[in-house]
Parts: structure tokens; C-alpha cells; sequence
């Protein structure tokens, strides 16, 4: 922590003991307790909790918080951000093929090149990037962690056996196997979801395995082993939520790639293959034909993209700061 | 194994009377390390010792003489791919080496069960206390959440944890060295075990909170009837605590004793050693401390010659005997056994080592 002079770390406490041990204490001893203002709130409180203590002081957390939110606010409230439907064209007399109308008292941004009001259009693809972004991050996430806790828990050949099933899907790029599982399922906004998330799997797979393999040789599994447990047990409620750490922060940095990839297909033509719905990398291909005339057309939906690909990520790194036991104090 | 020695068991039968049946038998036990493509390592070799309800007995030794892989393989907690356990550990009566991993998982924490040495890494960091405390509970008595809440708080009091049922919120970092080692041990006794292993359980506390952890044990060792193996390398544990003592040096047991014969009359070489080294307080000021001279990698492999001769002042050539046995000299009080040709023996000890 930044404040002032810091007494060495569990002076008092031991008095001086030559032990390493007791003065890598993390927060929480007593001695650091009665030093530090905000001891008291550390009273039955979890490492989540400590977490969120430390992500607080950090500001590219805060950034990321605040572009997330706003992100999540938009896309929950699009019907009443939004001035009008996201659904037709219904300016669509007023757009020659040489020009688009720009910002108007009716129309904040102006138009869009199929004639719908440009920030009703924005809006809404907030929502279909953050559903279809949760949700295949949702799956790769589950069945990753699937993988990764079946070749973690049981080690051996099921081990092996599933960790080349990830590596032959690790070699092949993540949006080639979103393409050919969007090309196979066709395009929906269902099949986009499948997509993206079976591109994650095996990230979230290796990432979980290497964290519990990590684990699985540290003292309190030995202790836990010492207890009798059960292997399922020790597996379940020691090992795993120990792992898990690293999995979230995934969770999050998967998001704004999820994000940029939902635009990525969508562009690709693999997108939902309802033309009203909005979606923002559907827009770039349509800002494409008028980017010499109209910038702004494919300006505003990038910059959108970028910024809560952004947001998310500056949350993830955060978040993994915070959560690093190693810079826990 | 062949020149493992007798058992200590065997020795002690005549000038012990009155004493229980040892509850924990181990027998001529063996470990040996196989890895792929690399020599095997024999860390455990030929011991034997037992432990009594109610009693304690140190096991003694430097850093690798195998005390703590005995305590693993007691436990039967040694990976089974790796390591090859040969021998005989008996707790009462039931044979434990080969036991299938689920009967013996069966009976860890439930009849016997372990302290470790770092009370840090030895509780789970994002599992509450009390869940620590109660899964084991759950997992051998079958109680129910809220009892075994009930007995966990119990558990927490007894062993000296003020405010029990908050602490029962608590995750590890929140607690001080000293409580989350009386969390372990409590963790350790939840289902009164018969044998408790306790590996270094004060390396790690500084030296007020040892004599309290130690206290703790011994108070509830005493209560309890339970019998106890603790692994030290620190003599004045020994000394406050242990009944018997084992003393082991690169993988055998070299003495074995009764405390007080131990302390007052060591016949090892490297036991008298280890007590000289011992700073005392009552000595002159600035007296130069005196270790044994070299390090435990100064060491003959047990086939060839007596481990300790490289680093033993009185070694000549009748060390290089490879059939060494574990032996009990009768200068010596009964149950008192040492494996030395030239034994340090009280009174008319110069004609000692003469003899096979």
C-alpha cells in the first residue's frame, strides 16, 4: 500500500522473530491490523473482498469499471436510451446513394446508410454484443472449465487424452474454427454464440489444469489427503477454488475478444441473418461503400467496439492484479 | 534391507512392565524413491519403532535423515506411483502398508491423523476455518452441518482459539501464526484420532507460541490417551515432550531410547553429538558452539559402512561392516538400543565395540 512509512512487516507481532515465515503474513495479523485504518473492515471478510479493496485504488480498474458499466447500463436500457425502434428504415427516402444525413434535431448522429437513425442503431448493438459476448463466453468458459477440472482432478492418461483434444484445437485460430462452426451451424445468432464460444474452450481448458496441477502439490492438499477426504472433495472444494483465480480473469479478457469477434463474424457475413437487428459489425460493412463520403458511419460503431473491448480488458488486467497473490499486501 | 536389526519392540519387552500394548507398530519399514531413468533413492531404511496411547515418541534427525517420509509413509500419504513402501506399519493391529487407498483414506483423520509443519500452506487460503474444521467432521462422523458446526466451535475453545464462532468465519490470513496452528491441530483432533503425527508442528511459530503449541499437544495428547509420533529436529522439544526417542541418520535408526536415557547417557556417536551441540545457557560466556563436523551429504551408503563414519571421531575400520545391527549393549538400561561398533557406554565403557 502506498501510505507513508510502513513498519516492517509482523514487527510487534513476533518480536522480532528470525523467522521468514511469519513476516511474509499477508494483511490481517493483528500488528497490521491495529496500524491500518481500514483494518477493521478486514474482520470476516473473504480474499474477494480484499480484492475489491485493492482494485478500488487502481485507476485503469476504475476506467475499466466505468466503461463496463456504462456498457452493461446501455445495452440493459436500450428501449429507453434509444429514441426510436432499432427495427426498419424508415428514413430510408432521405439517403441517396451519394449522401447520408448527418446530426439533426431528430436524429443525434444522423443516419445510417439503409436509413435508421444511427444512435438508436448504436445502442442496440451494445445489446446484441454484450448477450452474444456473456454468453459464449459463458460457454467456453463452462466447457473449458469442464475439460480443464476432468484433466486436472484425474491427471494420467485422461490427462493426456484431454489435453490433446485442446491442443489440436488450440492449433487451429480461434476465428477459422468460429467461422467453420458458424459455416456448419449456419448463420444465427445462436450459431455465432456456439462459435466464439467453442474457440475459448480450450484456452479456459488449459488454463484451468495448469492452475490445478499448480495446486495439487501445495501442503493443504497433503493436509487435506491427511483428513481422509475424499479425492472429490479435496479435488472439488480445495483444489478447484484455488485454480480458479486465473479462469475469471480469463473470463473477463475473453469478453472484449468475444465482443471484437461477434463484430468480426458479423462482418464476416456469419452474423445474425436478420437485417434489423443492430449489431456493430454489421454496421461496418454497411459504413463500407461510404467511406470516403460518410466516416462517421464506420467511426462511431468501431470506436464503440474498441471502447468496451477496452473496457473489459483494463477489468480483466485489474482484476488479475488484484487477484495475484504475489502482489497481495 | 537385510541388516535392518531387531526391533525395538522386541527389546524393550523386559524392563518395560506395565506399559499399554503400542498402539503404532512399524516394522523393518522401507522407502525407496523409483523415478524413470535415475537410480532409485533409499530414504527409509529397516525402521522400526512404536508408539504407545498416550505416549509420545520423537523422532530425531537432521534434514534428510527420513523422518518426515516415515511420517508420510505412517500415513500412507506417499505418491504411490513413485514410491515403494516395503515393511510392515501396524496400527492397532491393522496392517497399513498395501491397505487399499480407500479404506486407509477411510481411516485418516479419523483414527489417525497429522499436523504439518507450516500452518501457512497447510490450510486452504480461500476455505473458511470452520469449513476445515467441519468437513472433516462431516466426512467421518456423518454429522450434520449444524452439529458439526457445534463441534467445531467446541474444537476451537479447546484448543485456545478466543471467540471460537467467529473465528469459525474466518479465513486462514486472518488468523496469527500461532492460532492457525492451533486450527490445524484442532482440525487434526476433531475425530479423536488414536494416533496423531505431528511433522515439525513448531518450525514455523516463533519460540514463545512453540512452548504454547507444545503445551496444547501435550495437554491434549495426556487427556486424550492418544498416542503420538512427532518429528523434530529440535532437541528441546524432545526434552519437553517426547517419552521415547528415536534418533535416525541417512534413513536407519541409529539409537532408540527412554528420554531420560537418552539425554543422560547417549551411545550413539552422532546422538552424543547432537547433544554437545546443544548451546547451553549455564555454560561459560562465548563459548564457541560445537557442531558435528561436515554436513549430512558426508555419507557411506548402509551396505558399505556405517552412514555416520566420515563424520564420526571415533570411526576406524571396523565401521565398514555392512551387517551393522540395531543392537542393545548391556551396559546400557533396557529398551536402550544403538547401531555403533563403537558405542559411547556409561562406567567401564573401554572394552565397548570389542564385542559384535
Amino acid at each position: 500500500m502506498s501510505s507513508g512509512i510502513t513498519p516492517p512487516p509482523g514487527a510487534g507481532a513476533s518480536g522480532g522473530a528470525p523467522d521468514d515465515r511469519l513476516q511474509d503474513d499477508p494483511p490481517g495479523t493483528p500488528a497490521e491490523l491495529a496500524l491500518e485504518p481500514e483494518g477493521e473492515d478486514e474482520r470476516g471478510t473473504s480474499l474477494w473482498r480484499g480484492a475489491w479493496r485493492r482494485l478500488r485504488r487502481d485507476p485503469g480498474a476504475i476506467v475499466g469499471v466505468v466503461i463496463v458499466g456504462l456498457f452493461v447500463l446501455v445495452a440493459l436500457l436500450a428501449p429507453v436510451i434509444a429514441p426510436y425502434e432499432p427495427a426498419g428504415a424508415q428514413w430510408a427516402s432521405q439517403v441517396t446513394p451519394s449522401s447520408v444525413p448527418g446530426p439533426s434535431d431528430d436524429h443525434l448522429l444522423g443516419l445510417d446508410s439503409f436509413g435508421s437513425d444511427l444512435f438508436t442503431q448504436l445502442v442496440y448493438g451494445a445489446r446484441q454484443s454484450l448477450v452474444i459476448g456473456v454468453v459464449s463466453t459463458a460457454i467456453g468458459l463452462v466447457f473449458g472449465a469442464a475439460l480443464g477440472v476432468l484433466a486436472g482432478a484425474f491427471g494420467g492418461w485422461v490427462d493426456t487424452a484431454v489435453m490433446r483434444v485442446v491442443d489440436i484445437l488450440l492449433s487451429i485460430p480461434s476465428l477459422l474454427l468460429a467461422v467453420s462452426v458458424a459455416a456448419v451451424v449456419g448463420p444465427s445468432p445462436t450459431a455465432l454464440m456456439i462459435a466464439i464460444g467453442a474457440a475459448q474452450v480450450p484456452i479456459f481448458a488449459r488454463l484451468l489444469r495448469g492452475s490445478m496441477l499448480g495446486q495439487r502439490g501445495a501442503d493443504y492438499v497433503l493436509a487435506a489427503s491427511s483428513l481422509g477426504l475424499r479425492h472429490r472433495t479435496v479435488v472439488m472444494s480445495h483444489v478447484l477454488p484455488n485454480s480458479l483465480g486465473p479462469v475469471i480473469v480469463q473470463g473477463t479478457l475473453t469478453l472484449a475478444t468475444a465482443i471484437i469477434e461477434v463484430a468480426a463474424l458479423s462482418y464476416l457475413g456469419l452474423g445474425d441473418p436478420n437485417p434489423t437487428v443492430a449489431e456493430w459489425g454489421r454496421m461496418l460493412v454497411r459504413a463500407q461503400d461510404r467511406l470516403a463520403t460518410d466516416p462517421h458511419l464506420a467511426i462511431l460503431p468501431g470506436v464503440c467496439i474498441a471502447v468496451s473491448a477496452l473496457g473489459f480488458t483494463l477489468f480483466g488486467e485489474a482484476l488479475r492484479e488484484s487477484l495475484d497473490p504475489k502482489l497481495r499486501r | 534391507m537385510s541388516p535392518a536389526g531387531g526391533t525395538p519392540g522386541d527389546l524393550r519387552g523386559g524392563g518395560e512392565k506395565g506399559r499399554a500394548e503400542a498402539l503404532l507398530e512399524v516394522r523393518d519399514l522401507g522407502v525407496e524413491f523409483r523415478r524413470r531413468g535415475a537410480e532409485p533413492v533409499r530414504a527409509v531404511d529397516g525402521v522400526s519403532l512404536s508408539v504407545r496411547p498416550g505416549e509420545v515418541m520423537g523422532l530425531v534427525g537432521e534434514s534428510g535423515s527420513g523422518k518426515s517420509v516415515t511420517s508420510l509413509a505412517v500415513m500412507g500419504l506417499l505418491p504411490r506411483r513413485s514410491a515403494h513402501v516395503t515393511g510392515s506399519v501396524r496400527l492397532a493391529g491393522q496392517e497399513l502398508v498395501g491397505m487399499a487407498p480407500r479404506r486407509l483414506a477411510a481411516l485418516r483423520g479419523d483414527q489417525m491423523s497429522m499436523v504439518f509443519q507450516d500452518p501457512m500452506s497447510s490450510l486452504n487460503p480461500v476455505v473458511p476455518v470452520g469449513v476445515q474444521v467441519t468437513e472433516v467432521l462431516r466426512t467421518h462422523t456423518g454429522a450434520t452441518r449444524a452439529e458439526a458446526r457445534d463441534e467445531a466451535e467446541d474444537l476451537l475453545r479447546r484448543v485456545g482459539i478466543p471467540d471460537p464462532r467467529r473465528r469459525l468465519k474466518d479465513y486462514p490470513h486472518q488468523l496469527s501464526g500461532g492460532m492457525r496452528q492451533r486450527a490445524l491441530i484442532a482440525i487434526a483432533l476433531a475425530c479423536k484420532p488414536r494416533l496423531l503425527v505431528a511433522d515439525e508442528p513448531t518450525t514455523a511459530l516463533d519460540v514463545t507460541i512453540q512452548a504454547q503449541v507444545l503445551e496444547l499437544l501435550r495437554v491434549l495428547v495426556a487427556e486424550s490417551g492418544t498416542a503420538m509420533l512427532l518429528i523434530t529436529h529440535d532437541l528441546g522439544v524432545v526434552a519437553g515432550l517426547c517419552d521415547d526417542v528415536t534418533v535416525m541418520y541417512s534413513g536407519r535408526v541409529v539409537e532408540t531410547a527412554r528420554r531420560r536415557e537418552l539425554f543422560g547417557a547417549p551411545a550413539h556417536r552422532y546422538t552424543e553429538g547432537l547433544l554437545a551441540s546443544v548451546p547451553r545457557l549455564d555454560g561459560p560466556r562465548g563459548e564457541p558452539l560445537r557442531p558435528i563436523p561436515g554436513t549430512p551429504r558426508d555419507t557411506l551408503p548402509w551396505s558399505r559402512a556405517c552412514a555416520f563414519a566420515p563424520r564420526c571421531a571415533y570411526a576406524d575400520v571396523a565401521c565398514a561392516d555392512p551387517g551393522m545391527a540395531l543392537r542393545e549393549p548391556p551396559e546400557l538400561g533396557g529398551g536402550h538400543a544403538v547401531r555403533c561398533v563403537h558405542p559411547a557406554l556409561p562406567a567401564a565403557a573401554a572394552t565397548a565395540g570389542a564385542s559384535t
